[in-house]
């Protein structure tokens, strides 16, 4: 049996609640037949539709603030300042204009770079100088909201990770295993769109 | 990632196969009573500190001053999972529950070290983990319970693992999560919840064990209208923090449970002017009711995250010539917080330092109440320096108690401190709500011209004297664990020991060099007559934090690898 205060059985997959991948799991000799009779009608259910507002960055969408001075504005790269303390930004469908707020997952901190400080291999994701990473930490998937002003790097919080922006989201400190995932943009019409899906994986991994 | 991880639970199941055959060969299950709880039998570790009075004290004698130096490894089990291993592992008459971080509960034959069923929690994606680990589980009737850390109560089979109900006590999307071990008493199962950093309102929650139906649920933060409303100004109550993140202790005989809460959020005290009762606070409640009897804050209005959430161990000492009715706590804030509790009333009977502490300057003799060193309070836009840290005197691990030689152990951390500016913070649900800025070198820094910074300290309860002190240049995140045998056993350390003292000296009788560092709570018990101790070893969260903030500030590059490792010693047959 499970309850869930908000009308919702949390261990069941629905829909609109892709990211929970059911609740839990005993192994033991019962659960060897069950497994054994599920693997061959398991299916990625993940992969099936979901709300727009869940979908992860699309190419073709637009980035809106979602805090700051400029907060519902769409971003353009002369509402940023080079090397300021990054903020965060929603991926909107340019046709629907859904704002995909419907995980934190999609989340994304953006600034303005001087790129030709950048590392090379990156600079094709930059738009103007605008770069966008994942604000969820690689680590423990807490909010990367911190910034080191002096060394140019995002810093999370939680358990002190360090991301360096200009070297796509490379861990320079603390206990994260992988680069923050960056969002290609590009620049059209003096706005900043969504070029590519994230490179690299959201978030943090479950262990074993 | 679907597919990825049904391959990892086959894996996991043909070796739950494997080993069938031997979970057969177990004894009969033994149900855990109210009656078992109340008195627990020597020969078991049936919950957190191993008693409700959270003294962390067994009175098995075998291993002692005399012979631990023969103390070996018997077994030892791998969880495969990093981060802090912090759990207890729970010992029933020959059945091991061991709980990780990512939630798992790993069932083990005692004997043998064999796994008889492994719980894996799939936790979801977008979840945040300030703090990756679990303290343990509760035992009651053939159940055992798991709080979470996206915030459900799972109570299982203890003989086959399958779950029977889980509840969701809060939203994870709004910022509460759990990692301590439940509190079983009066047939309900109790959790407080974790959040202080993510704008939540604290609260205990009791559920019936066996239907998992709610039973109550108290706030630490009251709302407008109940007494201590005062105490928060404007809607500050909604968001003000205060989480319970450790097993309370219990009195069976007045039916009260103590709990100790956390700070108030966001950080700085300025932004929520009053003393924010319940924070920082031990609170009392009825388990029948959930009723709030009393409460004690140690420290009103923090600036400083110093959570008081370890439960007061419930000692009765003397002073003056007379027995008073007590508790103890060693408080994150610095001072060793002597109390007494009567049925209606939590009384302050003194308190001292036991690190160094420069933020209070005097102590009111009558209400405990401090005052401050005001330039050492930060502030929004103010930058203070204060000692102990932010971590405090001590953190979560848990002191332990030797009632027969009178003496309370406490594993300290004294000589750091921390630098504090506040920064405004707008509230969004489950994200930060700290509102604290940068300060130079992370905000943390050595007392110059210090030494050491681990310490065990051991008082006696009833002089209120400080007795020996050992102490480690690493900071120190052991719990600690007080035996017959004149023994204290205690990891903590950066170098991955785990030790046992000399309870009346505090010199270092053996040690142990593990896989990783140890921040697990230690356990002993009896098998077929034998004594033994079991710890988790596994470094990660605080602990893992504070060196990384030494690294910055020594210069040093020192390494603690991680990944959980359950270790049981014995002496030889």
């Amino acid at each position: 049996m499970t309850v869930s205060r908000r009308g919702k059985r949390a261990g069941t997959r629905v829909g609109n609640d892709t990211e929970r991948r059911g609740i839990g799991q005993t192994v033991s000799r019962r659960t060897v037949f069950k497994l054994g009779l599920l693997g061959g009608i398991g299916l990625p259910l993940s992969a099936l539709g979901q709300p727009a507002d869940r979908m992860r960055p699309q190419p073709g969408d637009r980035l809106v603030f979602e805090e700051g001075p400029n907060q519902g504005e769409l971003v353009r790269p002369e509402l940023l300042e080079l090397n300021q303390k990054p903020v965060s930004a929603l991926a909107q469908d340019p046709e629907t204009e859904v704002l995909r707020d419907g995980s934190r997952l999609n989340r994304v901190m953006i600034t303005r770079i001087d790129v030709d400080a950048m590392g090379e291999r990156y600079r094709d994701n930059v738009a103007a100088g605008v770069v966008a990473y994942s604000a969820v930490c690689t680590h423990t998937g807490c909010d990367v909201i911190d910034w080191d002003a002096k060394a140019l790097n995002m810093a999370c919080p939680c358990h002190e990770s360090q991301f360096d922006i200009y070297e796509g989201g490379k861990v320079v400190g603390g206990p994260a295993p992988r680069p923050l995932a960056m969002l290609p943009l590009e620049l059209v019409d003096g706005v900043v769109l969504v070029a590519a899906v994230f490179r690299g994986r959201v978030g943090f991994t479950q262990q074993f | 990632m679907l597919k990825t991880t049904s391959r990892f639970l086959l894996a996991c199941a043909v070796l739950a196969w494997s080993l069938n055959s031997l979970a057969q060969s177990l004894p009969p299950y033994n149900p855990v009573t109210d009656a078992r709880l109340q008195n627990p039998e020597a020969s078991n570790w049936l919950m957190y500190r191993g008693s409700y009075d959270s003294h962390g004290y067994s009175s098995l004698d075998q291993i002692n001053t005399d012979n631990v130096d023969e103390l070996r490894p018997v077994w030892s089990f791998s969880t495969g999972l990093r981060e802090g291993h912090q759990a207890p592992p729970i010992v029933n008459d020959g059945y091991m529950y061991v709980s990780t971080p990512q939630n798992h509960i790993i069932a083990l034959d005692a004997r043998s070290g064999d796994m008889i069923w492994r719980y894996i929690r799939f936790l979801p994606d977008d979840l945040q983990q300030l703090h990756p680990t679990n303290r343990g589980v509760a035992l009651y009737g053939d159940r055992v319970y798991l709080a979470t850390v996206d915030a459900y109560l799972v109570s299982l089979d203890a003989l086959t693992g399958e779950v029977i109900w889980e509840v969701e006590v809060e939203d994870y999307n709004s910022g509460y999560y759990m990692t301590m071990a439940p509190l079983v008493a009066d047939g309900k199962v109790m959790v407080g919840v974790s959040g202080g950093e993510l704008g939540i309102r604290g609260f205990v929650e009791a559920f019936d064990a066996m239907s998992g139906e709610p039973a109550w649920k108290t706030f630490t933060i009251p709302a407008p209208g109940e007494l201590g409303s005062e105490s928060w100004p404007g809607d500050t109550w909604k968001t003000g923090g205060v989480p319970v993140w450790i097993t309370g202790s219990y009195d069976p005989e007045l039916n009260l449970a103590y709990w100790g809460t956390g700070n108030g959020g966001p950080w700085m005290g300025d932004t929520r002017p009053g003393d924010n009762l319940y924070a920082t606070s031990v609170i009392a409640l009825d388990v029948s009711t959930g009723e709030l009897k009393s409460h004690h804050q140690y420290h009103w209005n923090d600036s400083w995250d110093w959570d008081e959430v370890s439960a007061p161990l419930l000692i009765d000492f003397e002073r003056d010539g007379n027995t008073i009715t007590g508790m103890v706590h060693p408080a994150r804030n610095g001072y060793l917080w002597f109390l007494e509790r009567q049925a209606a009333a939590i009384n302050f009977v003194d308190a001292m330092p036991y690190v160094y502490q420069d933020v209070f300057t005097s102590i009111d003799p009558v209400s405990g109440r401090p005052e401050y060193d005001m330039s050492k309070k930060p502030g929004t836009g103010y930058e203070a320096s204060f000692c102990p840290s932010l971590w405090g005197g001590k953190d979560w691990p848990p002191a332990a108690f030797n009632p027969q030689s009178r003496l309370l152990f406490i594993p300290a951390n004294d000589n750091v401190c921390s630098t504090m500016i506040g920064e405004e913070i707008q509230y969004r649900a489950g994200r930060s709500y700290i509102g604290r800025g940068r300060s130079d070198n992370g905000g943390f820094f050595v007392r110059p011209g210090t030494n050491h910074v681990g310490e065990l300290q051991a008082w006696n309860v009833d002089t209120g004297e400080r007795v020996w002190t050992a102490t480690f240049e690493s900071q120190n995140w052991g719990p600690v664990l007080a035996t017959a045998g004149e023994l204290v056993f205690m990891g903590g350390t950066n170098d991955r020991y785990f030790r046992a003292f000399d309870a009346s000296t505090g010199e270092i009788l053996w040690q142990q060099r593990t896989n990783s560092g140890i921040t697990g709570v230690p356990v002993t018990y009896t098998l077929d007559g034998k004594q033994y101790v079991a710890v988790q070893s596994g470094w990660g969260v605080d602990a893992q934090r504070e060196q990384n903030l030494l690294n910055m500030v020594k210069g040093e590059n020192h390494y603690v690898p991680q990944g959980g490792v359950i270790w049981v010693f014995a002496l030889p047959d």
